[in-house]
């Protein structure tokens, strides 16, 4: 990997974050158009940000769930007691 | 190694008070609550009003559309399913025995989040004492850094099922360093600010933002056998 290349990376959460300035910004964008490995790096990483963001969490099992509102009836029935 | 992080130590004594234990005994339905909520559902901060004002329907209505992304997070940051559970219950306990001490300064549910990490980093560091510090520097090693650079296409996701998903992403999640994998949880799950994560967990807003760069590049190294161009599902 170039020492452009690292440097780039070590800008990339706050450039996918759009926390840069913007001339940074324009200074990786221009490096991107001529570097296809930070693109790529750039893309999935932004991808797999996506990926765990958009995922949808499994149903809670139904036994965890009975036990959890179990406790919550019996937390609410001594908090009023 | 060093001692356990200070920073639950401070949470834990503005917010947990008590440690509620799972209840062992057979599962039966909940009684009628004596106070129907009038609340719209999707309101959170009307629904965290009217829970606040006894409102038990409220409250509930709050648990049950969160239940299953605190328990993703519990099992995510504890990797164990027992822990994640008990994790998941005491959030909540705790969120109805302390819902007076919730200003609205921030959305319930980051509130909500903040315990619930908290009480999972808790389990985690029972299992694991002396291993577990979110607070100790780690030093870069580059191991983060891109070796292998490969293309993923388009919809890398759609190879998978919805199931086999949630198992490729819970599988690649776990393999990253705890310290890792929390501010990683906070940040692109839970999709809290970097300055709330920072506060979440005593760290620095600098340290919240090295560990999340390594992270995602990690979890990108890892997502890579599952995801580059031609790999068959």
């Amino acid at each position: 990997m170039k020492p452009k290349c690292e440097k780039i990376l070590s800008e990339l959460s706050d450039y996918l974050d759009q926390g840069i300035d913007p001339a940074l910004r324009a200074e990786i964008e221009d490096h991107l158009t001529k570097c296809k490995d930070c693109r790529v790096v750039v893309d999935t990483t932004q991808k797999t940000i996506d990926i765990f963001c958009n995922s949808e969490p499994a149903p809670l099992p139904d036994d965890a769930r009975h036990r959890l509102y179990d406790a919550l009836q019996k937390k609410i029935r001594s908090c009023r007691a | 190694m060093a001692a356990p992080a200070c920073c639950l130590s401070g949470f834990m004594q503005k917010w947990g008070m008590g440690t509620p234990k799972m209840n062992p005994e057979t599962p039966r339905p909940l009684p009628a609550t004596p106070l129907p909520s009038k609340v719209v559902k999707d309101d959170e901060s009307a629904l965290v009003a009217a829970a606040k004002a006894g409102d038990v329907s409220a409250f509930e209505t709050l648990v049950g559309r969160y239940e299953r992304k605190i328990f993703r997070l519990t099992q995510n940051i504890t990797q164990n399913r027992e822990d994640a559970e008990d994790a998941m219950q005491e959030a909540f306990l705790k969120a109805y025995e302390h819902l007076d001490n919730f200003e609205g300064n921030s959305r319930f549910y980051t509130w909500l989040v903040r315990i619930a990490v908290n009480q999972a980093l808790m389990k985690l560091r029972k299992r694991r004492p002396n291993q577990i510090s979110l607070d100790e520097d780690i030093e870069t090693d580059g191991d983060s850094m891109p070796r292998e650079v490969e293309d993923w296409g388009p919809s890398p996701e759609q190879r998978y099922q919805q199931t086999e998903m949630s198992e490729i992403l819970s599988g690649v999640i776990g393999e990253l360093d705890p310290s890792f994998r929390v501010v990683f949880q906070l940040r692109d799950i839970e999709e809290l600010s970097t300055e709330d994560t920072a506060e979440a967990l005593g760290l620095s807003v600098p340290a919240v933002k090295s560990r999340l760069l390594r992270a995602r590049l990690k979890l990108r190294q890892k997502l890579n056998r599952y995801f580059r161009q031609g790999e068959a599902s």
